[in-house]
């Protein structure tokens, strides 16, 4: 049986208290597998940001389960979340959140340097990542010296350095024009496919559906349903 | 070099006003702690010149004395009983006491504290000579003063005269660096002449200095002098300097004084530091939590912050240890030099290092609580 690299079981989520109190997410089950682009659909205030954190690891369900490569995180502590961040899951933000004192290749250094890499090996692999996502030229600019879409080529190298099983993107072209936009999709679909990691993105941009291999309908917290494209541009394009 | 260290000096340097800020902050804290520890160095060397600087193997003195300085008289009686000893090569008497010394130049008078020396066992003689010799004190009325108080004194060299007790001295040699930790100068004079300014009897001692027989061993010559002289103590030079220290730096409150300076130094510091490392840490708070957000552990960040403190500390304790020996040098030739040793150096920079990464704790448990959530809504 393969198991799935992200998993969702009956999950909800309760946010606020009191009268304030949204029921965020109610009963989710889903189940990403490796090789794919997943894409998150739905209006704004839907939950698919409090999906994707839920699947995260960063917020805890207020009920149902979570497993990544078959990990529970139920239960886990903050730092066995972060473990398991480190481990299996490579993000990618709206807002980049690069960090502006270091150079575009210590910024995805640094994601393995937390991982306790060597500093030699972080180096070689950060250049090899940034001239893949077709950076090789700036590796040792500041993020005040990128371009919106340079930078989110940045953040995409500082999520896949580490060679995750999970790409988990929030918006990612959301600050972007759509020239940039499609460039930074097609990075993450070959980032998807081409390493076998389950790639879930979550957009509410209908231009960008071309790429995926899935798409998810959330609305009020509920997965409504869910399209699988027959023949994607991405794979025409591959 | 780590990432950590990397990221923990751009952040540092990146908002330079606040980097100054601390700067200052823990060099005047660094400075403030290293004068007052120097002077209670300083002060402590100075309560103790003069058993530093006799050659003396046990010093003999009243029961429960305090200090070099203290006045409590022996009597020739326990001289004689003291030559009979196992051991004992020579007695040395030591006389001390307060004088007004009168200025020849207008009559102005200045307490003196007089020092009786025996010339001929030369345990206890003034050193440091500029001008004149120790010979030259066995002259009638020569005294010996420090070229430090001339001006105190009203004199200007080997010649000049002034009356002690109504009685004239005549300068007949002059020291160098011989100072007192009071205002009051010290003035050698030989014994008999001492004795004479100050208006003690011929059967009157204050101490005696003890040389031993070669061989002989220190502990049990002082252990039986203890128990042939029960009435006075009998120290060695270590003791007697122990004594005089803890005298004069604690029973006097002159050393709780300058440990409290120290210590609002310390305080005042620790704020400093811990303030401009919460507020950076604020400021970077999203950083922190991206860190957090991609799998980043405690530790990590724990790391980042520390590096923060670490550098902060080294670089504001060269700054302040720079400063450190320009007071020194300003102060060498002052009544109360600063003293700055080797040791005070590396307890100073293991302080300030405690003081920074102490400071950071309040901006640890900031990161501690950050939700890396909170990247997802910017």
């Amino acid at each position: 049986m393969i198991i799935p690299v992200i998993e969702a079981r009956n999950v909800s989520k309760v946010l606020g208290t009191g009268a304030g109190q949204v029921r965020a997410l109610k009963n989710i089950d889903l189940s990403i597998s490796g090789g794919k682009l997943t894409m998150l659909m739905g209006p704004s205030g839907s939950g698919k940001t409090t999906l994707l954190s839920i699947l995260g690891c960063m917020l805890a369900p207020t009920e149902g389960s979570v497993f990544i490569c078959g990990h529970a995180t139920q239960g886990a502590g903050p730092e066995r979340l972060a473990e398991i961040r480190r481990q299996h899951i490579g993000f990618v933000f709206q807002s980049f959140h690069l960090f502006p004192t270091l150079t575009a290749e210590e910024n995805v250094q640094l994601a393995l340097d937390v991982r306790g890499e060597q500093r030699r090996r972080a180096k070689a692999k950060s250049r090899e990542v940034l001239e893949r996502v077709g950076l090789a030229q700036k590796t040792a600019a500041f993020p005040r010296d990128l371009s919106g879409g340079e930078q989110q080529r940045v953040a995409i190298a500082r999520a896949i350095v580490a060679e995750p099983s999970a790409i988990l993107a929030d918006e990612p072209t959301a600050a972007l024009d759509s020239t940039n936009g499609q460039a930074i999709m097609t990075i993450l679909a070959r980032a998807g496919r081409q390493h076998g990691r389950a790639v879930l993105v979550v957009t509410h941009d209908t231009r960008l559906l071309e790429f995926a291999d899935r798409i998810l309908y959330i609305e009020d917290g509920v997965l409504t349903h869910e399209e699988r494209p027959t023949a994607n541009v991405y794979r025409i394009r591959a | 070099m780590s990432l950590a260290l990397t990221l923990a000096s751009r952040n540092l340097f990146q908002d330079r006003l606040r980097f100054i800020a601390t700067l200052i902050g823990i060099v005047f804290s660094v400075v403030l702690v290293m004068v007052q520890m120097g002077l209670y160095l300083g002060f402590g060397h100075m309560v103790t010149t003069m058993i530093d600087h006799a050659a003396a193997d046990l010093w003999v003195v009243s029961k429960g004395a305090t200090s070099f300085e203290d006045l409590t008289l022996l009597d020739i009686k326990t001289r004689d009983r003291l030559p009979g000893i196992n051991g004992v090569n020579k007695v040395i008497p030591v006389v001390i006491g307060f004088a007004d010394w009168r200025r020849q130049t207008d009559s102005r008078v200045k307490p003196v504290f007089v020092v009786g020396t025996d010339l001929d066992a030369g345990a206890l003689v003034p050193w440091n000579l500029v001008d004149g010799s120790l010979d030259a004190l066995r002259a009638t009325n020569a005294v010996a003063v420090d070229r430090t108080y001339f001006n105190d004194l009203g004199v200007s060299g080997i010649g000049s005269t002034a009356e002690i007790r109504s009685q004239r001295a005549r300068v007949a040699a002059v020291t160098d660096g011989i100072r007192s930790f009071t205002t009051t100068p010290y003035v050698f004079a030989e014994l008999s002449r001492a004795r004479a300014y100050i208006g003690l009897p011929p059967t009157k001692f204050n101490h005696f200095i003890i040389r031993l027989r070669p061989g002989a061993s220190l502990s049990n010559v002082q252990h039986d002098i203890q128990s042939n002289v029960p009435d006075v103590d009998v120290l060695t030079p270590a003791q007697f300097r122990d004594r005089s220290r803890s005298f004069w730096l604690f029973g006097t409150g002159a050393g709780a004084a300058l440990f409290a300076g120290a210590l609002l130094g310390v305080i005042v510091g620790t704020v400093i530091v811990a303030q401009t490392l919460y507020s950076s840490t604020k400021d970077h708070i999203y950083e922190f939590a991206t860190l957090r957000a991609i799998g980043c552990s405690n530790r990590y960040i724990y790391r980042v912050i520390i590096w923060q403190a670490l550098l902060n500390a080294v670089i504001g304790f060269a700054l302040a240890t720079a400063i450190g020996f320009v007071v020194v040098q300003l102060t060498a030739k002052s009544a109360l030099p600063i003293v700055i040793t080797p040791g005070l150096v590396a307890g100073l920079f293991a302080l300030t290092v405690v003081m920074c990464i102490g400071s950071a704790v309040t901006a640890i448990i900031r990161v501690v609580r950050i939700d890396p959530v909170m990247v997802m809504s910017r």
